[in-house]
């Protein structure tokens, strides 16, 4: 029986919130359907954050992206590739939502923190107290190219680098005053004077001396999302992040990663339901469990066809592979490499190339799978998509509520801008019957519809050397 | 620009600036709202709505830190302001005519981001975006992002850098390149993106810190309108510059109203493929009041240093004044003292008599904002390079 004790005061909620990560590049994206749209047109993120709405998710997120990935020394030509950059698009999305939270996922490498804390702030108040921001970090040359401050950063270094990146942004955040402005037009001034703090950092890699030039949004400051799972990450999340979406699916990982989060976030001197946990997640769902499996087989023909399927296995073996079946066994052919050449921007770092492809060989052996078969299981997201009839997933995420396990689900749909139809239609509608789903949204802030406590202010002292 | 036949007017264009309450430093003592809903969402689509529904062809949204109006020409009593892009974005949905141009700084922006975020904003408009392209020369804005200041001629050297990285960004993915073929898997041509492989210029005495280099692709395809159009003040750029192609539109200013034809006829003489654009502040009589009492009871608060020509007085005399300006400009931007007083005098008396007398353009929905200036959408430079080495080798 599943253990699910969490302690240190935590109280589970009982409810679930849902987001949508609207899937720029990758494989997850389905791109040969008829059904597929354009991943670009304003039209179809209009389309998905408004069924969003309809469905009373909690938020909608995009990622960024600095490069383009590339394979064998090219621009990947498989995925999806190409996508507007986050806040901007955001920003647009605000006028045409009134509810839903606007995430956006912004690097603490290439990015200065003044100018990026401004452009927050900005999203903040044009949205009414809707914004949020996915800290990622990111530490390669390759990226920084595109940059000024090209690879600057030192592997080790980033996460220190973060926290101090968005500290400063939290005091870029609190230093107006509250009520600073002039209520009346007749006042002395629009501003009372002094009411803005400047904002001061002097780092191994920056100095801001700043004047913030806007005032505390309807939610105090944009909610703080993250993801990072090593141990670093996980501490770096309890110490400043407001939600967490690494995935821990299955019930008993989920609940192990929520105990050890509540440990690390009361030891970092916060309350133990103060880092809400948000897993990204994919949801393949029909009327019967019968046409949900079908439907699950279809969805993974086309993410993994038989091209993908070869490049997948190119970018380990550091070579072209076109001349081996997909519906064949694993190249007998060894890598060229010792040491893999990543491919840009997958996040695949320098496993050993021979060891790995031995591996590989002697299980696909073992199991009787082809190429296709193979890297189709590998890739597959089993552990982190619910797939199902609409009533048995929603019985499965009753219990996730009920357990607190974990506080909602990023749901990343394979279909633009289709992709939410049916489970806003179909699985909502569910989960609001079991009493585990808003009917309605809490308030007007995403703060507020996540049920996240009012922000502390920083201490009014100025940067700290790191 | 658009000529039409001989006897025809020329036909121009009118920007508004819609920053704050107004140019006047004082605005916000005027304005129809309390002073904290002027940093909201709300304040931005009534704004520019009532732009587009007045007959605007253009909004300009402007940006970068705000100094105090006592110390400096253009400060203000409102420290407060919302990002320009994130203005225009917001106001692209809602919106269907009206261009959206906001002023985005090139000395202490990030390049790559300003060409992705600027792609994103024709994308999230329809192609109705530009690109006023500001050089800040404020220390308080290099001491923000840690960077040693620019000043002189460096300005204009990080300036011209900056539109050429993006030019060349947005022609890195080819019209084209997104494929979706089925029958061979691939997404992307990946023939038709390019490297743009970009190195600043550093061999300037007041240059600041390391050059830097841009490799590309771009991160998003093409935008809708190709290129965007880059409005430049007149002045930032050098010949050479302008001659390279950096600009599609100038904007000139002139020391009273009378001498802005003059100015921008010199300006056609020197960037004779860039259309000009004459900077105008306006007060007008409005409800009883007199101009020039309106003018001075903000000044009594806050006196209004200005850099450019100022009109005070009625809307008869703007009308013919713009009349007399758009025989040499292509369009004139307006800056009104009061948005939420000067804008209703010109959308019920001023843009109504220019539009009786045939002088302005008829905005069209669904046009670009390459249509108003009546420029062609350019094929990728790259494309352009990949056919013309084809057809030299079939001779």
């Amino acid at each position: 029986m599943t253990d699910t004790h969490i302690g240190n005061g935590f109280v589970p909620s009982g409810q679930l919130q849902l987001g949508v990560f609207f899937q720029g590049v990758n494989s997850g994206t389905v791109w040969k359907s008829a059904e597929s749209g354009s991943q670009t047109d304003f039209e179809s993120f209009r389309r998905i954050a408004q069924t969003a709405e309809r469905g009373l998710f909690a938020a909608f997120f995009l990622g960024e992206g600095l490069r383009l990935r590339e394979h064998l020394g090219r621009p990947h030509a498989l995925d999806v590739a190409g996508r507007p950059d986050a806040q901007t698009m955001l920003a647009a999305l605000a006028s045409v939502t009134s509810s839903i939270g606007l995430v956006a996922t912004q690097n603490t490498t290439y990015n200065d923190p003044a100018d990026l804390a401004h452009r927050l702030a900005s999203l903040d108040l044009l949205s009414g107290g809707r914004a949020a921001w996915n800290v990622v970090t990111t530490d390669n040359a390759w990226t920084g190219a595109n940059f000024r401050r090209g690879g600057y950063l030192d592997h080790a270094d980033r996460y220190v680098h973060a926290e101090a990146f968005v500290t400063t942004a939290k005091r870029i955040w609190d230093s107006w005053a509250d009520g600073a402005i002039a209520s009346s037009p007749a006042a002395a001034a629009w501003a009372a004077p002094g009411s803005a703090r400047p904002v001061h950092h002097e780092g191994k890699h920056y100095t801001v001396d700043y004047v913030p030039r806007l005032p505390r949004s309807a939610q105090y400051r944009p909610v703080l999302f993250q993801a990072g799972d090593s141990p670093e990450g996980r501490d770096f999340a309890a110490r400043q992040a407001d939600v967490i979406f690494s995935a821990h699916p299955k019930l008993d990982d989920a609940l192990g990663f929520r105990r050890d989060i509540v440990q690390r976030t009361v030891n970092a001197g916060r309350g133990a339901n103060d880092v809400k946990i948000m897993p990204a997640s994919e949801f393949i769902l029909a009327a019967t469990p019968e046409e949900a499996l079908e439907k699950k087989n279809w969805v993974r023909s086309l993410q993994i066809g038989p091209e993908q399927a070869v490049a997948y296995l190119e970018q380990f073996w550091g070579r072209e592979l076109q001349e081996f079946d997909p519906d064949g066994p694993l190249p007998e052919i060894d890598p060229v490499v010792e040491e893999t050449s990543e491919t840009r921007g997958s996040g695949f770092h320098g496993a050993k190339a021979k060891q790995l492809a031995d591996q590989w060989r002697a299980e696909a052996k073992d199991k009787g799978l082809s190429i296709r078969q193979f890297v189709s299981a590998r890739t597959s997201r089993g552990d982190s998509s619910f797939t199902g009839s609409y009533t048995e997933v929603a019985d499965r995420l009753a219990e996730y509520a009920r357990t607190g396990a974990v506080d909602g689900f990023n749901i990343s749909p394979w279909l633009i801008p289709t992709g939410l139809d049916d489970i806003v239609n179909h699985l909502v509608p569910e989960l609001q019957e079991r009493g585990v789903y808003p009917t309605g949204y809490a308030g007007s802030t995403l703060r507020e519809n996540l049920g996240l406590a009012t922000p502390v202010r920083q201490p009014d002292s100025v940067g700290v050397e790191v | 620009m658009n000529t039409t036949s001989t006897n025809a007017p020329r036909q121009g264009f009118l920007a508004l600036e819609l920053d704050g309450d107004g140019a006047h430093p004082a605005a916000w003592r005027k304005a129809r709202h309390t002073p904290a809903e002027l940093l909201d969402g709300t304040r931005v689509r009534a704004t520019v709505l009532a732009a587009e529904s007045a007959g605007f062809h253009v909004a300009t949204f402007a940006d970068g830190s705000l100094p105090a109006a006592s110390s400096d020409a253009g400060g203000r009593d409102i420290p407060g302001r919302l990002n320009a892009l994130q203005r225009a974005a917001f106001a692209g949905p809602v919106t269907g005519s009206i261009v959206l141009v906001p002023e985005v700084d090139t000395v202490y922006t990030e390049p790559f981001h300003i060409s992705t975020q600027l792609a994103s904003l024709d994308y999230v408009s329809g192609g109705r975006a530009g690109w006023l392209v500001a050089a800040s020369d404020k220390v308080a804005d290099a001491a923000a992002v840690g960077r040693s200041h620019v000043s002189g001629e460096g300005l204009g050297r990080e300036a011209a850098d900056s539109v050429e990285v993006s030019r060349r960004l947005w022609d890195s993915w080819e019209d084209d390149a997104v494929i979706r073929d089925v029958a061979t898997g691939r997404y992307i041509d990946v023939d038709q993106l390019h490297y743009v492989d970009f190195e600043s210029t550093v061999d300037f005495e007041s240059a600041a810190g390391a050059g830097y280099s841009v490799k590309g692709p771009s991160i998003i395809p093409r935008p809708l309108q190709g290129q965007l159009p880059v409005l430049v003040p007149a002045g930032l750029l050098n010949a050479d510059q302008l001659s390279a192609g950096a600009a599609d539109a100038l904007l000139v200013s002139a020391p009273t109203p009378e001498l802005l034809a003059g100015e921008a006829a010199e300006a056609r003489a020197a960037a004779p493929g860039a259309a000009i654009i004459a900077e105008l502040d306006v007060v007008l009589d409005s409800r009883g009041q007199s101009a020039a009492g309106r003018l001075a009871e903000l000044d009594a608060y806050t006196p209004w240093q200005s850099s450019r020509a100022r009109f005070v007085g009625s809307a008869a005399e703007l009308t013919g004044l713009l009349a007399s300006v758009l025989e040499t400009a292509d369009g004139v931007r307006l800056h009104p003292a009061v948005l939420d007083v000067d804008l209703e005098e010109l959308a019920q008396l001023v843009l109504p008599a220019l539009r009786r007398r045939g002088l302005l353009a008829t905005p069209q929905p669904g046009s670009t904002f390459r249509d108003l200036l009546g420029l062609q959408r350019p094929a990728s430079r790259y494309a352009a390079a990949t056919i013309s080495a084809s057809s030299a080798a079939d001779h």
